[in-house]
């Protein structure tokens, strides 16, 4: 691998936590080989590149960016854009890149009740005089400008075309050196495609699958599971059905059901549709009263269960605006 | 006076019953609205979730599901899983802010066009009564977004450059 022609790596990071740079570094030492390999010539979080120096580079001349974050405000699409300009290669990386994540379930709510509870209304806020983000400020100096935030945050393939989506939140370590390795080996799948298993949750967890029939759907805090059957057929919400492998289902191990953080597996387009679609098979009960009844006592939040990592990538996107603020 | 409300209309009938119904009804001569998008599948069963909020995302107004009466499914009790499916989507559009009557449900027989073109009439009806969705409006950003964007180019270019 050593004997290539040093590449150029970009990361950058929109609307996410931070989370998928922290997982950058979990491959450990493994960072030196990178750094053989790469120049890494853009990484905010790291090293010290400004925007401008993104700027004045040929297009095309960014050989990898591993772009992280969700498109929430102007500036992270201007980033998005530009950095799509100056890659050859541009990988979603992470889930909130991919479709949206936790910053993506904002899309259920709306801009004005966002900057509510940001600005407002929570207990420790104190703003008396109502201040909040203006995209333009008129100061003696000049006017100052801050990024505008969107109605609705995109995926970065909602923004520009991406190559490669390397799913999770975060990725995991490994499957983050094998992606590295696949780049550097010239060893990619087709262009779209997502790096990583073709399986589900389901087939790497080892617990004991029967036949699933539910009379009731329970929420983690109300059982505490059996150790040994599937957590689906214990009524838990339970998503590695639809969620790609990729965990070693990490959270199934230590009992606790899948929360989808690998996204949606091969051949799903709408994450939760296939969720409704499963769970809905193993209602025990073809009264429509009364399935009604198990439905609406089970699951009291259908959106955040169902759509907790990819509501800005399903087909609906995001919930109706009622008013735009 | 401004043209009367064209529902876009999916309607997915299964193989076996509803479309079978709908084909009678058409040897009938039986009329019934136009602006039902007939769309064959094998089951109502086989109607995945994710085609109902496609057909949302994409544009419907309303979405129709007709399969053979329960006891009567082709594939035993596959339309089991369709009154399933159904109330679950139900409750997850509400959440969503879709009205959860732009879903609906049918049975309808191989014997019953008349009961199809009926049904298909008065789903019409309702979902104009309801107006269109557009749902697509939802993520368009309104018109700061090109100004922010424009701005952010003009700010960059005036920056001051660090001397090296």
């Amino acid at each position: 691998m050593s004997d290539l022609p040093k590449g150029k790596l970009a990361l950058y990071w929109a609307a996410s936590c931070g989370g998928c740079e922290i997982a950058v570094l979990a491959i450990n030492e493994k960072i030196l080989d990178v750094a053989a390999l790469f120049d890494i010539v853009f990484w905010p979080v790291a090293i010290d590149a400004k925007v401008h120096d993104v700027e004045k580079m040929p297009d095309k001349s960014i050989d990898v960016c591993l772009f992280n974050g969700g498109i929430r405000t102007s500036e992270q699409e201007y980033m998005a854009k530009l950095l799509r300009q100056k890659s050859k290669v541009l990988v979603a990386f992470g889930s909130c890149a991919s479709e949206g994540c936790i910053p993506g379930l904002a899309n259920a709510t709306s801009r004005r009740k966002i900057f509510d509870t940001a600005y407002h209304n929570t207990p420790s806020t104190e703003n008396p005089d109502r201040v909040e983000p203006q995209t333009q400020t008129a100061m003696a100096e000049g006017t100052l400008h801050l990024p505008l935030f969107y109605e609705t945050l995109r995926t970065l393939d909602q923004t520009v075309p991406v190559d490669y989506y390397l799913p999770g939140c975060p990725p995991e370590a490994e499957r983050i050196w094998d992606a590295i390795t696949a780049i550097v080996e010239s060893n990619l799948p087709p262009p779209g495609s997502v790096i990583g298993a073709e399986t589900t949750v389901c087939d790497e967890c080892k617990r004991t699958r029967n036949e699933k029939k539910i009379k009731k759907f329970y929420r983690t805090w109300q059982v505490i599971p059996d150790e040994d059957s599937c957590l689906l057929e214990q009524g838990l919400l339970c998503c590695g059905i639809a969620t790609r492998a990729g965990c070693g289902s990490l959270c199934p191990q230590v009992n606790s059901p899948c929360i989808g953080c690998y996204g949606p597996n091969k051949g799903v387009q709408d994450f939760g549709a296939r969720m409704m679609a499963a769970l809905s098979s193993m209602i025990d009960s073809n009264d429509p009263e009364e399935i009604d009844q198990i439905i609406r006592d089970g699951i009291p939040d259908p959106v955040g269960s169902f759509y907790r990592f990819s509501l800005a990538a399903g087909h609906l996107r995001r919930a109706k605006v009622g008013s735009r603020g | 006076m401004s043209e009367p409300f064209k529902p876009k209309i999916v309607a997915f009938l299964c193989n076996w019953c509803s479309y079978t119904a709908s084909d009678l009804a058409g040897t009938a001569r039986i009329k019934y609205s136009p602006y039902a998008r007939i769309i064959r599948v094998m089951c109502s069963g086989r109607v995945d979730p994710a085609f109902v909020l496609k057909a949302f995302g994409l544009g419907a107004d309303g979405v129709l599901i007709a399969g053979c009466h329960p006891g009567d499914c082709h594939y035993i009790e596959q339309n089991y899983k369709t009154i399933r499916r159904h109330a679950m989507l139900r409750y997850f559009l509400e959440r969503m802010g879709i009205e959860a009557d732009r879903l609906r449900l049918v049975w309808a027989s191989a014997a019953e066009g008349q009961y199809l073109a009926e049904s298909i009439d008065r789903f019409v009806a309702d979902v104009q009564k309801l107006g269109p969705l557009n749902w697509s409006e939802n993520w368009r950003e309104n018109g700061d977004r090109e100004r922010a964007l424009e701005e952010i180019v003009a700010e960059h270019a005036e920056t001051m450059e660090v001397p090296v």
